[in-house]
């Protein structure tokens, strides 16, 4: 289960960055890759294996001021992004 | 270079994921060199692998790297051949990371140790795939035509992992190793690799020749298959995700091959020529090369990479059917090895007038009446394997 203090880091097999072929971040990973919409991209760019999950609520909910219901949003991303195996949970 | 329908795998895991805007060389596969210490009978290198032109220069492949990834390249498989023969290969991978591609290391393991291998992570190599030929030392090494390759290749799958790279490994799987695919998977597992290609192989080059060899019979498959999924379930997750590829042989509709024709990938073999796909260089069209013209006009303007895009040039029975733009009429190197004519229908297709000559090979595989030895690839035979191939 993750909760407000899990500690969420990019899956070390993959890795994040801005394709400007693309117009996106992507995740590139062996002989493969993700295109990633705005708001996942947000997210994954916080998830830096210090921030927990409340501290990236918070700064999104500071980026995004009028967003509504960003912690059910991030939270439910976070599980789909956890099963994809696109993030771990180290220590 | 395995013929295992890894390219296949790399559109598969791409779509998996949808979204990929179409036409822009996303793959790029650098064939560095057809040189191999190793002679597997399955190589798709092309047969007269002796009698290609001049290797590209490091400059000339890091101008192709830099125009690659102007055109939208993210992915870069370093291949061959061994690729670990080109002592460069430090040089190209420092430079693709600082481009910002996700590089991919296709090897054999030949030639490789740990100290190299720490060099390229160093360097910024992304990843490591191993291929292997069997999960016993005997075998592996007869079809490999090499003593010492076995126990190289489990000494290097080791050291991939400790040093933290993801890994793939790559098994081509045909008649002579298909029964034992379970302890091939018990082997991935000890070897905690993270993705493993159970791919049959795809008969190009010197795979072609050797067709009847190694293509395995619909029963072999079909026990391969239900093996595969028994281990899905029991790792239920944990451990290698395996991926198993059937020959389309068996089939009765056709893969759409690459993911469409100059759509996706680009290859550049070690002479410069620049291909929609590996094994196009033996079909009689004109392809480019990077040393006479750009990339962006090869892959938007040349007459090789526009050949076989959108439909107008299909035949019957393609171009009044109302499946071809699900498979885009299938393999157009699999139309001109069979049938002489690559704007054909792919015979694996029922509704092509060639059908019969999957359908022969596939009695083939079952009864393995009449079937010729195997010819390892190595510059000795390739007399003997232009003859066969007549
Ligand atoms: S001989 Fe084997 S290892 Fe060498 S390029 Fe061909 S398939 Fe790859
Ligand atoms: S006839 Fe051609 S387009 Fe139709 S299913 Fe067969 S290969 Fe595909």
């Amino acid at each position: 289960m993750i909760n407000a203090d899990s500690v969420p880091a990019i899956n070390r097999h993959f890795r994040l960055q801005w394709e400007p072929a693309q117009d996106a971040h992507v995740l590139l990973y062996p002989e493969g890759m993700v295109k990633l919409n705005g708001s996942a991209a947000e997210v994954l760019q916080l998830c830096d294996g210090e921030a927990d999950v409340a501290t990236i609520i918070a700064k999104l909910q500071q980026k995004f001021p009028e967003a509504e219901g960003i912690d059910a949003d991030v939270m439910a991303f976070l599980e789909d992004a956890h099963g994809q195996q696109w993030i771990q949970f180290p220590g | 270079m395995d013929n295992s329908g890894s390219n296949s795998q790399a559109d598969y895991r791409n779509r998996e994921h949808g979204s990929n805007s179409a036409s822009q060389p996303l793959w790029l596969l650098a064939e560095l060199t057809y040189s191999c210490p190793l002679q597997c009978s399955y190589c798709s290198n092309p047969i007269d692998f002796k009698n290609s032109g001049e290797e590209l220069t490091t400059d000339q492949w890091l101008d192709v790297f830099a125009q690659g990834r102007q055109l939208g390249s993210a992915q870069l498989g370093f291949s061959g051949g061994e690729p670990l023969l080109r002592k460069d290969l430090e040089i190209l991978i420092r430079e693709a990371r600082q481009m910002g591609y996700y590089s991919n290391l296709i090897t054999s393991g030949m030639g490789l140790d740990a100290g190299r291998m720490e060099v390229f992570h160093k360097a910024g190599l992304d990843h490591i795939q191993v291929s292997f030929q069997a999960s016993n030392a005997e075998l592996n090494n007869r079809l490999a035509g090499s003593d010492k390759a076995f126990r190289q290749k489990l000494e290097m799958a080791r050291e991939v992992k400790a040093q933290g790279y993801p890994m793939v490994l790559n098994f081509v799987i045909h008649r002579d190793n298909i029964d034992q695919i379970d302890q091939i998977i018990e082997l991935t597992i000890e070897l905690e690799a993270d993705y493993v290609e159970l791919a049959t192989a795809q008969y190009y080059g010197w795979a072609e020749i050797n067709r009847d060899q190694l293509l395995p019979s619909r029963e072999q498959i079909a026990r391969a298959e239900a093996t595969t999924n028994r281990y899905r379930e029991e790792l239920d997750g944990s451990g290698p995700k395996l991926i198993f590829v059937v020959p389309d042989y068996y089939e009765e509709r056709p893969k759409d091959c690459m993911n469409g024709w100059g759509n996706m990938f680009l290859t550049i073999t070690p002479d410069g020529m620049a291909l929609p796909c590996h094994s196009a260089r033996q079909l009689p069209i004109e392809f480019p090369n990077v040393r006479d013209m750009s990339l962006e006009e090869i892959w938007y303007g040349s007459n090789g990479f526009n050949h076989f895009r959108g439909y107008g040039w299909m035949k019957e029975p393609c171009r009044s059917c109302d499946e071809k733009e699900k498979d885009l009429g299938g393999c157009r190197c699999q139309a001109f090895m069979m049938t002489g004519d690559a704007a054909n229908a792919d015979p694996v297709c029922s509704k092509s007038p060639h059908h019969h000559l999957i359908e022969e090979a596939r009695l083939k595989a079952e009864t393995q009446d009449d079937v010729q030895p195997l010819i390892l690839r190595n510059a000795r035979n390739i007399d003997q394997a232009l003859a066969r191939k007549g």
